[in-house]
């Protein structure tokens, strides 16, 4: 069980400090970072490499926006064993539907009930 | 490097245009800063009571024109022209606080140079005939910070290269009429220099070869090198451009370092976290009217030279991969 | 020719001195000589911690909803959700923008990053009105990454399909 935490700590400790890395040496502003992540870890899912770190860090890998990447891959890949052509279209946002739906409605209300405030630093 | 074209007749001789008056106000965070208390009006909160953060700046804009002219002594009607710029698209903060005053208004845009581009063109005016103007430009932090970086609650590590937009707007109230009062003597539109900067973080970098040149070519064309003036002020360099500024200075022969100030670089102490100091048009404003225009009253300061910087670009030719483009003018005043 | 400039050319030697004139072509390598460098080591240092905190915390909440019952996948999905949630009360109480201030990488990588992204333009747009500013802006920032992942992930199952079909 403890194992499960350090792995996860490990693995999402890791990703993300790449990631530091990469803005620190090439100045890239935020969005590409998440789209170059993202993409990343839809092409390894594609080729088969990133369901056995999924499997060995659980939330280390699924957390970072590289595992939103594979499970969109995941969810068109399999759905289109199913479904053909169709499950490839289908299936990647029937997989990620519910953080994406979850964030659309939860930026909604949060914008409603409260207002930007000024960065004091 | 200097063509000989450019040094002609770019230099502007007033003899009309005296300095009656300057107002201040600042955000918070600027009150905070180094030169606490000095303004005439600092908000507690920078939303100034209003709804959004663009009718607080227009807000600002209001009070900051309508303070300088009961602090010059003068009614509304007593100001022929009000010129003044923001930084916000359209420069609609000050064209709509310019509703609410019955004078004349000129709409100007250099970006952070707008300030001295508008002690220019107002010492013109004077020159032709004007017998009254009024100069004023200021920025509010949250919206430039919408429309050129990031919403105000998206959590990004800030490079150590940027400035801190300042929340502020200074007005400055200017008459023909001649009185024993400050001066502006000379004034220089500088040309447009683009260093091929592209980091949109690193605004002092962009600037200060704009600041370079119309330096250089003023110190040329009128014979003075930086030591016949008490003090050389640029607007927003920040304290990288200010650095550089100095070592390009260097190379061209003249030392600036004794005597030379930037608002940017000093409106912020060092824990205040704003990395290079402040920028935007309010820098200039809030440094020369908070700051310096009293002393030159007092008579610490005779001569000085005041030189706005501005970074030209936008957010659209920005993505386009465009570089920054930067412009630098300069007055000077004289006691 | 090589785009980068030789040693001789550089204008400004490691400890700060002017060794040649600055002109337009080598003031890029000057300026970047001359910026203050961002503190690596720190910067790694807290997107590592923060990042891999923030994943432990997800994980503690897939072995919770695991004891709830519910499937490997769908705990993993609603653990995601979980976070989502908090990243958006945070950002509308001002926080996470202070977190990611330091954390960098380690707290916009993650998916509460993209939560932020869509939370954050809602909060800054809500001015311009519900549907040209709240809902035309929400996908400003979090847009390209929606775009891009259904982009690359149809076409990876489609080649998917070509390959193993």
């Amino acid at each position: 069980m403890l194992l499960t935490f350090v792995k996860a700590f490990l693995v999402g400790g890791t990703i993300c400090m790449i990631g530091q890395i990469v803005i620190n040496f090439t100045h890239l502003t935020n969005g590409k970072i998440l789209v170059i992540f993202l993409i990343a870890g839809a092409i390894l899912q594609g080729l088969g490499l990133y369901q056995p770190l999924l499997e060995f860090a659980g939330a280390g890998a699924s957390i970072p926006i590289s595992g939103f990447g594979a499970s969109l891959v995941k969810g068109a890949v399999e759905a289109s064993e199913r479904n053909g052509v169709i499950g490839a279209f289908l299936g990647g946002l029937q997989a990620t539907a519910l953080g994406v739906s979850v964030a659309i409605v939860f930026g909604y209300v949060v914008a409603l009930l409260f207002t930007p405030k000024t960065k004091k630093m | 490097m200097l063509d000989r074209y450019y040094l002609e007749n770019r230099i502007l001789n007033f003899d009309k245009s005296y300095i009656v008056e300057g107002y201040t106000i600042a955000g918070p965070k600027e009150n905070d800063g180094r030169l606490h208390a000095t303004f005439d009006m600092a908000l507690k909160d920078d939303m100034f009571g209003q709804t959004t953060f663009e009718r607080a700046e227009r807000k600002m804009f209001e009070h900051c024109i309508s303070g300088a002219i009961s602090k010059a002594n003068m009614q509304t009607r007593d100001i022929d022209y009000i010129l003044g710029g923001d930084i916000l698209n359209q420069n609609v903060s000050a064209s709509y606080a310019c509703r609410k005053f019955h004078c004349g208004y000129v709409g100007l845009y250099n970006a952070c140079a707008t300030y001295v581009e508008s002690l220019i063109v107002a010492s013109s005016l004077l020159q032709s005939g004007a017998r009254t103007a009024l100069c004023v430009s200021g920025s509010h932090f949250s919206t430039v910070e919408r429309q050129y970086r990031y919403p105000l609650e998206l959590g990004v590590l800030r490079s150590p290269m940027t400035q801190w937009t300042v929340t502020g707007v200074g007005a400055t109230v200017l008459q023909s009429e001649k009185d024993d009062l400050p001066k502006v003597t000379r004034g220089m539109f500088g040309r447009v220099i683009d260093y091929g900067i592209m980091d949109i973080n690193n605004m002092g970098a962009a600037m200060a070869p704009a600041a370079c040149d119309t330096l250089v070519t003023y110190f040329e064309r009128t014979n003075t090198k930086p030591s016949d003036y008490d003090l050389i002020v640029t607007g927003d360099l920040g304290k990288l451009g200010k650095d550089i500024l100095i070592d390009l200075m260097s190379q061209k022969g003249y030392d600036v370092s004794d005597n030379y100030a930037d608002c940017g670089a000093m409106l912020f102490f060092d824990d205040q976290k704003t990395y290079q100091g402040g920028s935007g048009p309010a820098c200039s404003a809030l440094g020369f009217n908070a700051l310096f225009l009293s002393n030159i009253r007092q008579g610490n300061i005779k001569k000085m030279l005041l030189v706005g910087t501005g970074a030209l670009m936008s957010s659209t030719v920005q993505f386009q991969g465009d570089s920054i483009a930067a412009v630098a003018h300069l007055v000077e005043i004289s006691r | 020719m090589t785009k980068k400039l030789s040693n001789q050319q550089n204008p400004i030697s490691p400890d700060g001195k002017l060794t040649a004139k600055i002109t337009k072509d080598n003031y890029k390598q000057y300026v970047f000589e001359k910026s203050p460098k961002s503190a690596h080591a720190k910067n790694m240092f807290w997107a590592f911690v923060i990042g891999g905190l923030i994943c432990v915390i997800g994980q503690i909440f897939i072995e919770i909803y695991s004891l709830l019952g519910f499937s490997n996948a769908d705990s993993s999905g609603l653990a995601s959700a979980t976070l989502v949630v908090i990243t958006a009360i945070l950002t509308g109480f001002g926080v996470f923008d202070q977190i990611g201030r330091f954390a960098g990488a380690g707290s916009t990588i993650p998916i509460t990053g993209f939560a932020n992204a869509v939370v954050a333009p809602a909060l800054e747009f809500k001015a311009e009105g519900l549907i040209y500013g709240l809902g035309a802006k929400m996908f400003v920032v979090a847009g390209p990454v929606v775009v891009n992942g259904v982009f690359v992930s149809v076409i990876i199952a489609l080649l998917t399909l070509l390959i193993g079909g």
